[in-house]
């Protein structure tokens, strides 16, 4: 194939929120060899019958609009939306981080915390549970700063994203 | 939680779930299931036995059952219908819907399932139904809840049938088919689906875009495929129409063969792996090109980098994914066949710019010249009777007699020459495992067809290795006396493995040799069946008109020549354009290289 350059999609799927359909979408990614970078999943209407599916991946532009073209034809997903080429958008990542320390490497902790906009959710003598939200760039940044302090454990949600402006989708 | 909630309906007219099931089957247009019981479909064969409006043929293993309905479905247009139990019966049936997977054939497959309660339990004959078929369905169902059946069933038939036709699995608990549930009449076409809408009408400046590109073509090519089949005869018609009006060359897939004559003027022949020189020359030097109902599958494409280099592509799917999967098209139409070739016409109709009628002749003139080469020629010499003189005598004397036939195969060289030797000049007479390429097709798919078209010759052209796949199915013709023939070129090879390993692995045969065959003619016996066979060249014709007239069930076991390789061939890794040809012709036969060893 003539295309080599590889580019990253953030992907909106509305899809009817039943038994097996994340596994449709996990099962197309994995049976068809696509990357999935992150995913996440939540029902988002008032009757719970809408899930929205964020999938992060990344490919060359065939492979992408392959996996968009797939993902359109499962049979419970209403609409695709390739957030990354229709404009302008947000993505947004929660993350919990627990530091373990003492001593100054604690006063350190939340200055960074601070710094980065991270709340403490949960303290001990000799731990802290920090909050934060942002790109997935900026908890990186974050973990990797406090690495060397105590870094003890992270979770974190994966990206949701949503179009900047009036423009929205809807089943 | 199940896939569809259905509000309780007004009607307090419950009765069992299997009844239920039954009645929606009836109400759409169901007549024959194809099956196998089992413990926990049990309800369901007690209420086929209860009623005379669906007729169910028992088979002999569940993939047969799958291959059976695939027959059944190809050689009509319907929908084709399985039921098969818990467990090993729905594993059974697994390669069979890959198979419909991959050549989108419509089918319902209703399997057993254990109680609600016990699953997850690892319960007697319990299979993770719904997790094994997902990839291997179009879409898939568990019912838990009696009020969800008869809707669920009616949406498996919508999705089976529409948009790129695929089969559908029902899971049903057990207590499911027990428990009182009401029923719910289909809804109306005019009430589209929540989700799933697929794209029927092509775009109208898409294929304004195609009529101009086409309308300019000075080398022209229409490659139409399985598709134009699916959407119905009256696509086929449409083909021939449009070919006609545009005086263009047509060549069809394996899957697409009897959508356009093969007798017509027009007609390149096959393309691909084993297709005609000229089909896939002119793939290879043509400007423009119309593919419709095909997928560029690799088996057609040959190396993707030297594909068809010079060409503008216009691509007609009913299914987007297919369209730039493969191969970067220039105009894509999503559509369904029929529609889309309507609208070429009219549009090709309304269009008041010329075509390049001298640059036509021009290309059919080249077209002749690689028709000259004629390379599906053979010699039949001597006593050895060739395979493809076989099926092209069984092609000759079938046509003579005139009567509908309608051919299956199994996979392999046998596949490769009827697909070369017998000419269909119409849709749904041309049986083949043509995607997923599973040995054992052909029989059960015969099965099918012959219970869907009981007046049809129906004729199973077979490999010694492949019919042993599905020979158990021999029962079931005997049973409901069915006069499927089998017509076996026996070389006592798997031949298409031989050939590969003549050509790519030094004529190391490993494990190919087909040792230790049964008597094909007292296994034909014992199974209450005629059995014959060919030795040599000149028994040949006597025994397909002995085949043809018995009235019963056949195997004609036919000995042919045990080294004959399927020509023409494009390797694994090479262009159109590099075709290796028969050891009669003159060709520029090419080693494979290390790169094409690793394809298929």
């Amino acid at each position: 194939m003539s295309e080599t350059n590889q580019r990253s999609a953030t992907i909106a799927v509305l899809v009817e929120n039943e038994a097996g359909v994340l596994a449709r979408v996990i099962g197309l990614f994995s049976g068809r060899g696509y990357n999935i970078d992150s995913l996440t999943v939540a029902p988002v209407d008032e009757t719970g019958r809408i899930s929205r599916i964020t999938v992060v991946t990344s490919g060359t532009e065939m492979v992408i609009e392959q996996i968009k073209a797939q993902l359109d034809r499962l049979v419970p997903v209403h609409k695709v939306s390739d957030l990354s080429l229709e404009g302008p958008h947000l993505t947004r990542e929660l993350a919990l981080i627990k530091v373990v320390a003492q001593g100054d490497d604690r006063v350190e902790a939340l200055r960074l915390a601070d710094a980065f906009r991270a709340r403490v959710v949960d303290a001990t003598t000799e731990s802290f549970v920090f909050e934060m939200t942002g790109n997935a760039e900026k908890i990186d940044a974050f973990c990797a700063l406090m690495r060397p302090i105590g870094l003890a454990e992270v979770s974190r949600t994966g990206a949701v994203a949503i179009a900047r402006g009036t423009r929205h989708i809807a089943a | 939680m199940s896939a569809i909630t259905t509000p309780a309906p007004a009607t307090t007219d419950l009765r069992p779930g299997a009844e239920v099931i039954l009645q929606a089957l009836k109400e759409q247009g169901v007549e024959v299931i194809f099956g196998y019981p089992g413990g926990s479909v049990l309800p369901i064969y007690d209420a086929l036995f209860q009623q005379n409006a669906i007729r169910h043929i028992l088979v002999r293993h569940e993939q047969a059952a799958v291959h059976a309905a695939e027959g059944y479905a190809r050689s009509t247009g319907k929908v084709g219908v399985v039921l098969v139990t818990s467990g090993p019966g729905a594993t059974n049936a697994v390669t069979g819907l890959v198979d419909a997977l991959l050549d989108s054939i419509p089918l319902v497959c209703l399997t057993g399932q254990v109680p609600t309660h016990l699953i997850g339990n690892d319960a007697f004959q319990e299979a993770d139904t719904t997790g094994i078929t997902r990839p291997a369905t179009k879409h898939n169902y568990l019912v838990k809840r009696s009020e969800d059946l008869s809707r669920t069933v009616h949406e498996a038939f919508h999705v089976a049938r529409s948009g790129r036709p695929g089969p559908v699995v029902i899971d049903l608990p057990k207590d499911i088919l027990i428990k009182p549930a009401p029923y719910t009449e289909a809804p109306p076409a005019s009430v589209p689906h929540r989700s799933y809408r697929p794209q029927v009408e092509p775009d109208a400046a898409r294929i304004k875009e195609a009529v101009a590109l086409l309308k300019g073509a000075k080398r022209p090519v229409i490659y139409a495929g399985g598709g134009v089949i699916n959407a119905g005869p009256e696509a086929s018609r449409l083909l021939g129409e449009f070919t006609h009006m545009t005086g263009m060359p047509c060549t069809n897939t394996l899957m697409g063969l009897g959508a356009f004559p093969a007798s017509d003027p027009h007609f390149l022949g096959m393309l691909g792996m084993h297709g005609t020189v000229e089909a896939n020359l002119a793939m290879h030097g043509c400007d423009v090109m119309l593919n419709i109902g095909a997928r560029f599958d690799d088996r057609v494409t040959g190396r993707l980098d030297k594909f068809s280099p010079d060409s503008k592509k216009i691509h007609a799917d009913i299914d987007p994914s297919s369209i730039n999967k493969n191969v970067k098209v220039d105009v894509a139409i999503v559509g369904d066949a029929g529609r889309t070739l309507a609208a070429l016409i009219e549009a090709w109709k309304a269009d008041s710019a010329a075509q390049d009628k001298e640059a036509l002749a021009g290309w059919w003139q080249q077209i002749k010249e690689w028709r000259a080469k004629d390379c599906l020629a053979y010699k039949q010499q001597g006593p050895i009777i060739k395979p493809q003189h076989a099926v092209k005598r069984l092609f000759e004397i079938t046509r003579e007699m005139g009567r509908e036939t309608i051919i299956s195969t199994e996979v392999g060289q046998h596949q490769m020459w009827a697909a070369q030797y017998f000419g269909f000049d119409k849709p749904n007479r041309w049986l083949t495992s043509g995607g997923l390429g599973t040995m054992g097709y052909g029989l059960p798919a015969a099965m099918g067809a012959q219970i869907a078209n009981p007046d049809a010759l129906c004729i199973d052209i077979a490999g010694e290795a492949s019919i042993l796949m599905n020979i158990q199915e021999m029962g079931t013709l005997a049973q409901y006396r069915l006069p499927v023939k089998v017509f076996i070129l026996n070389n006592e090879y798997m031949g298409m493995v031989r050939q590969w390993q003549e050509l790519l692995h030094g004529g190391r045969y490993s494990e190919s040799y087909s040792a230790a065959l049964p008597d094909f003619v007292k296994l034909a016996e014992s199974f209450h069946a005629k059995g014959l066979r060919a030795e040599n060249a000149d028994q040949l014709d006597s025994v397909i008109r002995e085949m043809i007239a018995h009235p019963g069930p056949v195997i004609a076991d036919i000995l042919v020549a045990k080294d004959e390789n399927c020509f023409p061939m494009i390797p694994s890794g090479a262009a159109h354009n590099e075709m290796i040809l028969g050891p009669d012709q003159e060709g520029n036969a090419r080693s494979v290289t290390d790169e094409g060893k690793v394809l298929v």
